[in-house]
């Protein structure tokens, strides 16, 4: 029984509007009465016209002497030709590296080896704006994120991995470690300088060359990286960069030099790669696809959540492996989560990358946009509801809205395959176990979100979730010294932190 | 059986109203401040932050000539007659009459006064009603009132709001704004507890206040964004339209256009205009008015080219 007392300190609780028949539901208005110029970054990319392959510490034109085009996506011109490697550049490239591996880098001291990694990474920081526009003119993400997240990320790998150089001994206590020798690697076209870096650092550090592979859309950052390797004077062979399409990363892959073989890339082509190595003595390691469950508790502080939400799905127009695509909320507070998300992505701006108020830049490529394209025409088909908000899109270039579709089910093709595109899928949960279920109901391993209040839950979440790396109450933070890949058809092997050294090294 | 502790209190009402999660609404400020706002976009942004001051001052040391002062420069901020003026004058009490009588009876610039025994609140309700009651009869337009932290922070919600209401009778046609000194209350989850406390008792468009400039944090991105989004969520439940004013530290243009910033991705545009966002700033708006001093002749002037009217809060 409430007593005097109590009712007189009760307060005054919420006066919500009941009766709204014939009323207009409350709206916030989002227009352009406060409309932004444009604020386009001027820093000048300092683009070659033409770019050759790298290798042995020279830029050479490939043996077939042909090129192709790198187009910029968020207007389809022309930025660049790039050299189209055959198996005699892949072939000389792999003869550089294992000259450097013998000769040079593979018998420097650690300590050695550490200078020219701090020298690269200083070099990426003097010229990191150049580097951003580069990024951004190839890529079409957002300048912000590449001014703000790729370059100094990218920056930041090569001063943690220098720091290990001279540190090797540590890294498996008890043992003692060796390089692996030469080393063959393939990168994706979402994060093209990060991955780079990524791939390259510890590789170097623990003392193994390199030919890498970058995207064929996206090879102008590794070229310009090239550059700084060249003023770094990192010894010739060290770094080969070959540049192409699919076949020549599958001669790469194939090729009897490399030790071992690192992709980061689609689990389809990580499949054919894995295929093509079977019965080989090569170590591997592969980083692929996702379908990550972002999980929303409704005790979880919701505006921060919808924000990382946000930053799960569009974050580099959702090309991230590890992307927030399949968002989990539970029952009670789904409407209320769809609400603030539809608020909350009516602000954000999509438009010229190069601008830095920009929040979702251009779709990389035409072949990417025909696919997210056919992937939201077959979750329209299948009767899931759709919300894009009203923005108006460049004339030319890749670019596509961002997208929630709502009363999604498990079996969608929209909640199963990874779309790679700022297109979310929600649905819905009751409990935590169902929460876990949902989230590991899928071929892929690579991430997942928690958002709760609740410590003890997030605890339990990060021990039963099967995914290389639980977010709580965040999402796509990264950090050299955190080891990141994936359970599953993710794929194996770790990057980043000492595990991902573990994985260029023989131990002994 | 309720348990009726302080602490059970305030999770009872954060459960009801939400949490915030600190690095969250961090963050998300942080993007505020990587908008780039060039040109035309920058001219609005200035102009629209002029037409938003509270120029304040509150000293002991505040006298008729001093107010005076103040007023005179909130009507005309600049030599450059295109300058708008700004929204108010905010002062002691005390003060009320002496800017009724330097800005007239039918004037562009409203008088706010920080009445309720500001800025601890620390009298007796009855007196602190009298003095809002002496503030209006002399003219205020506004009411600055300070909430009830001690209060607030024993759980003793009823206490809190019943007071509010109080006063927000006591100000019959004024228009009241609530202080919720943030600072007091530490945490982004009791701003957005006390946010709603506030809304649910006052009227359409009075305001709620982030700080009384006289503790050691003010307005901050942070806690403004906080405020931001308890008067959005409040909005689309009930309808009612809170409006909002930072207080103290804003002290650049720079800082101001953050702000704006923050209130057009979260509000949005009905929420940009002095009816519904204020400044409440005093070294504020002779930066807006050197800014848009260089936007239109290229070239920053000295400070002494800016009349003076008032010191920093």
């Amino acid at each position: 029984m409430p007593t005097a007392s109590v009712a007189k300190k009760s307060y005054r609780a919420p006066q919500r509007v009941t009766n709204r028949v014939g009323r207009r539901a409350p709206e916030l208005i989002f227009g352009d009465l406060w409309a932004f110029d444009p604020a386009p970054e001027s820093a000048d990319p300092k683009l070659k016209a033409r770019y050759d392959l790298f290798i042995n510490g020279k830029f050479v034109a490939p043996k077939g002497g042909k090129y192709f085009d790198s187009i910029n996506p968020a207007n389809e011109r022309k930025l660049a030709e790039i050299a189209l490697a055959g198996l005699a550049d892949v072939d000389a490239a792999y003869a550089a590296a294992q000259r450097a591996a013998d000769g040079v880098w593979g018998k420097m001291p650690g300590r050695e080896r550490a200078k020219y990694l701090y020298r690269i990474a200083r070099l990426l920081q003097d010229r990191a704006r150049e580097f951003a526009v580069a990024e951004t003119l190839d890529g079409g993400k957002p300048i912000k994120e590449s001014r703000d997240f790729d370059v100094p990320m990218a920056a930041a790998h090569f001063f943690y991995h220098a720091g290990w150089a001279d540190k090797l001994e540590y890294v498996a206590p008890g043992r003692r470690v060796a390089p692996l020798g030469v080393v063959g690697q393939v990168i994706p076209w979402n994060f093209p300088l990060l991955m780079c870096a990524w791939k390259l650092a510890p590789a170097l550090a623990m003392g193994n060359t390199v030919v890498l592979k970058p995207a064929e859309t996206t090879s102008i950052t590794a070229l310009k990286l090239a550059e700084i390797f060249q003023d770094a004077g990192l010894p010739p062979g060290v770094v080969n960069f070959v540049t192409g399409a699919g076949d020549v990363g599958a001669a790469m892959m194939k090729h009897p030099t490399p030790a071992k073989i690192a992709f980061t890339g689609s689990t389809e082509v990580g499949k054919i790669i894995m295929r093509s190595l079977a019965g080989s003595d090569k170590k591997m390691t592969m980083e692929l696809g996702g379908k990550a469950a972002n999980i929303i508790f409704d005790d979880a502080p919701l505006d921060q959540a919808v924000e990382g939400i946000v930053n799960g799905i569009f974050f580099n127009q959702g090309h991230v492996c590890c992307a927030g695509s399949r968002l989990l909320v539970q029952e009670g507070i789904a409407e209320k989560v769809l609400a603030k998300l539809k608020t909350r992505i009516r602000t954000l701006r999509v438009g010229d990358p190069l601008d830095k108020n920009t929040d979702i830049g251009a779709i990389n490529s035409r072949e990417q946009l025909t696919k997210i394209r056919a992937l939201v025409a077959a979750g329209v088909k299948e009767g899931c509801a759709i919300f894009q908000p009203e923005c108006a899109l460049p004339p030319s270039g890749f670019y596509f809205r961002p997208t929630i579709f709502s009363g999604v089910s498990m079996s969608s093709r929209v909640a199963r395959e990874e779309i790679f595109g700022p297109v979310l899928s929600i649905l819905t949960f009751r409990t935590v176990d169902e929460a876990i279920e949902k989230a590991n109901n899928t071929a892929y391993g690579l991430s997942a979100g928690v958002w709760t209040d609740k410590g003890s839950r997030i605890l339990k979440l990060s021990t039963e979730l099967k995914a290389g790396v639980v977010w709580a109450n965040t999402y796509n933070k990264f950090d050299p010294a955190s080891p990141f890949g994936g359970y599953k058809e993710s794929g194996f092997g770790r990057e980043g932190g000492r595990q991902g050294l573990l994985d260029y090294c023989k131990l002994i | 059986m309720l348990v009726r502790s302080p602490q059970a209190a305030l999770q009872r009402l954060f459960d009801e109203v939400g949490s915030v999660d600190q690095i969250g609404i961090d963050e998300r400020v942080a993007k505020y401040a990587t908008r780039s706002v060039k040109k035309a976009s920058k001219l609005w942004g200035l102009r629209t932050a002029v037409t938003m001051v509270d120029l304040t001052t509150l000293e002991g040391k505040d006298t008729p000539g001093k107010v005076d002062s103040l007023c005179q420069k909130a009507l005309r901020p600049h030599d450059d007659a295109s300058i708008p003026p700004v929204a108010a004058v905010c002062v002691y009490p005390s003060m009320v009459r002496h800017a009724r009588r330097a800005l007239g009876n039918n004037s562009a610039v409203r008088i706010a006064s920080v009445a309720t025994a500001f800025p601890s609140g620390q009298a007796p309700l009855k007196t602190r009603l009298a003095e809002v009651k002496a503030a209006v009869a002399d003219g205020a337009d506004e009411i600055d009132m300070v909430i009830n932290r001690g209060a607030f922070l024993a759980g003793e919600f009823g206490r809190v709001q019943d007071e509010i209401s109080a006063v927000v009778t006591a100000c019959g046609a004024a228009k009241l704004k609530v202080i919720l000194e943030v600072s007091e209350l530490e945490t982004y989850d009791s701003i957005r507890a006390a946010s709603f406390l506030a809304m649910r008792v006052i009227r359409p468009s009075d305001f709620i206040k982030t700080s009384t400039g006289k503790t050691s944090l003010n307005a901050t991105l942070g806690n403004n964004q906080v405020m931001l989004e308890a008067i959005r969520d409040f909005y689309l439940d009930t309808g009612v339209a809170i409006a909002m004013k930072p207080a103290g530290g804003i002290r650049t243009a720079k800082q101001a256009l953050t702000f704006l910033i923050a209130v057009k991705e979260t509000l949005g545009d009905a929420w940009l205009n002095n009816a519904r966002y204020r400044f409440g700033a005093s070294s504020l708006l002779n930066d807006l008015l050197r800014q848009l001093d260089k936007e239109k002749t290229g070239a920053y002037q000295a400070p002494y080219y800016f009349s003076e009217a008032a010191e920093s809060y």
